[in-house]
């Protein structure tokens, strides 16, 4: 078994669905951080059989949690301080989310319009469906990449 | 100062909304001289990146009849846009010059972006596939005027039902109102889309979805009728089975109700036999007159004129 020690300052990802940390991770901008970053991929989990784990020694007020919402919502958001985890954070699906995914409908005026930001919004929360705003596409996961 | 108000979606005004544009559109049709100065000296620029005659010259038409003028261009090659302008570079410049712009363009959420950077009404003339608020405004419009009201009534939409924006948009209007059965009548290959009826069934909006046209001609009040076209096949042998249920011929209207009404977005092609164009029940060059005076009514709505 790997073991990664703990982190003074900063806060931990957990349960995230194995696979999706290093997606977290540059959703995230955690590449451009001058922070320590420790990627835990497949860790073995009771509820999920396996899942992904981020340590990230920096503030977390420098985390978009609604892309981390966005991307996963059912991830533990530890804040820990002094070794010592002070604060769980639940994360609620976000309203819009601007920059993080691109429309791929080539009809979408975001495909040739200059420096148009790319905003989707939730159309069905309990559906979790995401619709380009000019267009009204639905994001899918499985035909879009990341910006 | 008023807020800036724009026409992207028929679901922007609320029903309360439609009922005054609609009242307004009435009074117009009763009385259209007595509006004939209501824009003197307003412009209207009609930007449209892709050609569409009718819904054009209808806006064009709508302008001048309130006694305001018109500027703006037919296609993308006689625009700015054709040398790579911007669309939102495109409505700062026009805001300069008009009032108001009623803006058509093949790229979908065009107009939306036109309105986020316009100091102007920016009117949805249509979007590629997306949307096209004023020919839903118009079958509203149609439907109450020959009608009476938006309730109670039962509306077949018969054709192309998957790929047709003017269904869709209709459905999700007529949605709001109280009464309304809708009769979904195409092959089934160009079924309505499961979001629509999925919509319908979390209202508890009743609907039925039939292959044949005369099965269901009786009961109808209203009938939608579009085009089967046919490149939306997989193949011409279903094409050439299925064709002649989708066209409206005197046969089919015998089965009709006598207060039975026609509509259709136009261009038709053949799916109404030029032989019921006589018939009282034909409705869909009234129609086209409604298009105008909706579009009279939401040009004065978004200018704010009284």
């Amino acid at each position: 078994m790997l073991n990664i020690g703990k982190i003074e300052e900063g806060f931990v990802l957990d349960h995230i669905q194995a696979g999706k940390s290093m997606q977290i991770y540059r959703h995230l901008g955690l590449d451009k951080l001058d922070s320590t970053v420790a990627i835990i991929k497949n860790a073995k989990s009771k509820a999920m059989g396996k899942k992904d784990i981020l340590k990230v020694e920096c503030d977390i007020n420098s985390l978009d949690l609604d892309v981390l919402a966005f991307v996963d919502h059912n991830i533990t958001v530890n804040v820990i301080k002094d070794g010592e985890i002070i604060e769980k954070r639940s994360l609620v699906l976000p309203k819009q989310i601007t920059g993080v995914i691109k429309c791929h409908n080539p009809r979408c005026i975001s495909s040739i319009e200059q420096e148009l930001p790319q905003i989707f919004y939730l159309a069905d929360e309990e559906r979790e469906i995401y619709r380009c705003k000019y267009c009204d596409e639905k994001y899918s996961e499985g035909d879009a990449n990341n910006l | 100062m008023e807020k800036l108000r724009h026409m992207m979606n028929p679901l922007d005004f609320s029903v309360e909304e439609l009922e005054n544009l609609f009242d307004l559109a009435g009074d117009i049709e009763r009385d259209l001289p007595g509006f004939s100065h209501k824009c003197d000296g307003k412009i209207l620029a009609t930007c449209f990146y892709e050609p569409s005659t009718r819904t054009r010259l209808s806006f064009e038409t709508a302008m001048i009849r309130l006694g305001g003028q018109v500027i703006g261009f037919a296609d993308a090659n006689s625009s700015s846009a054709a040398k790579g302008e911007s669309v939102a570079d495109t409505i700062r410049v026009i805001s300069c010059f008009a009032d108001i712009c009623a803006m058509r363009h093949p790229k979908e959420g065009a107009p939306m972006v036109a309105a986020s950077k316009s100091t102007i009404p920016v009117i949805n003339a249509g979007d590629g596939g997306h949307q096209h608020p004023t020919q839903t405004l118009t079958d509203l419009l149609t439907i109450r005027s020959l009608y009476g009201s938006l309730k109670n009534f039962t509306i077949g939409l018969c054709g192309d039902l998957k790929f047709g924006r003017t269904v869709h948009s209709l459905i999700n209007a007529l949605s709001r109102y109280e009464g309304i059965r809708f009769i979904f009548i195409s092959p089934k290959e160009l079924k309505v889309p499961d979001y629509i009826t999925e919509m319908l069934r979390q209202k508890n909006i009743p609907y039925e979805e039939v292959i044949k046209l005369e099965e269901v001609m009786p009961q109808l009040d209203f009938l939608y009728m579009t085009r089967v076209q046919k490149e939306r096949f997989f193949n011409e042998e279903d094409y050439i089975r299925l064709r002649n249920f989708y066209i409206l011929d005197k046969e089919k209207m015998a089965l009709a109700k006598e207060k039975m009404f026609i509509l259709h977005p136009l261009p038709r092609v053949n799916e109404i036999s030029v032989e019921i164009d006589d018939d009282p029940r034909a409705a869909y060059f009234k129609q086209v007159q409604y298009g105008m005076y909706v579009r009279m009514a939401l040009i004065l709505t978004l200018l704010g004129i009284k």
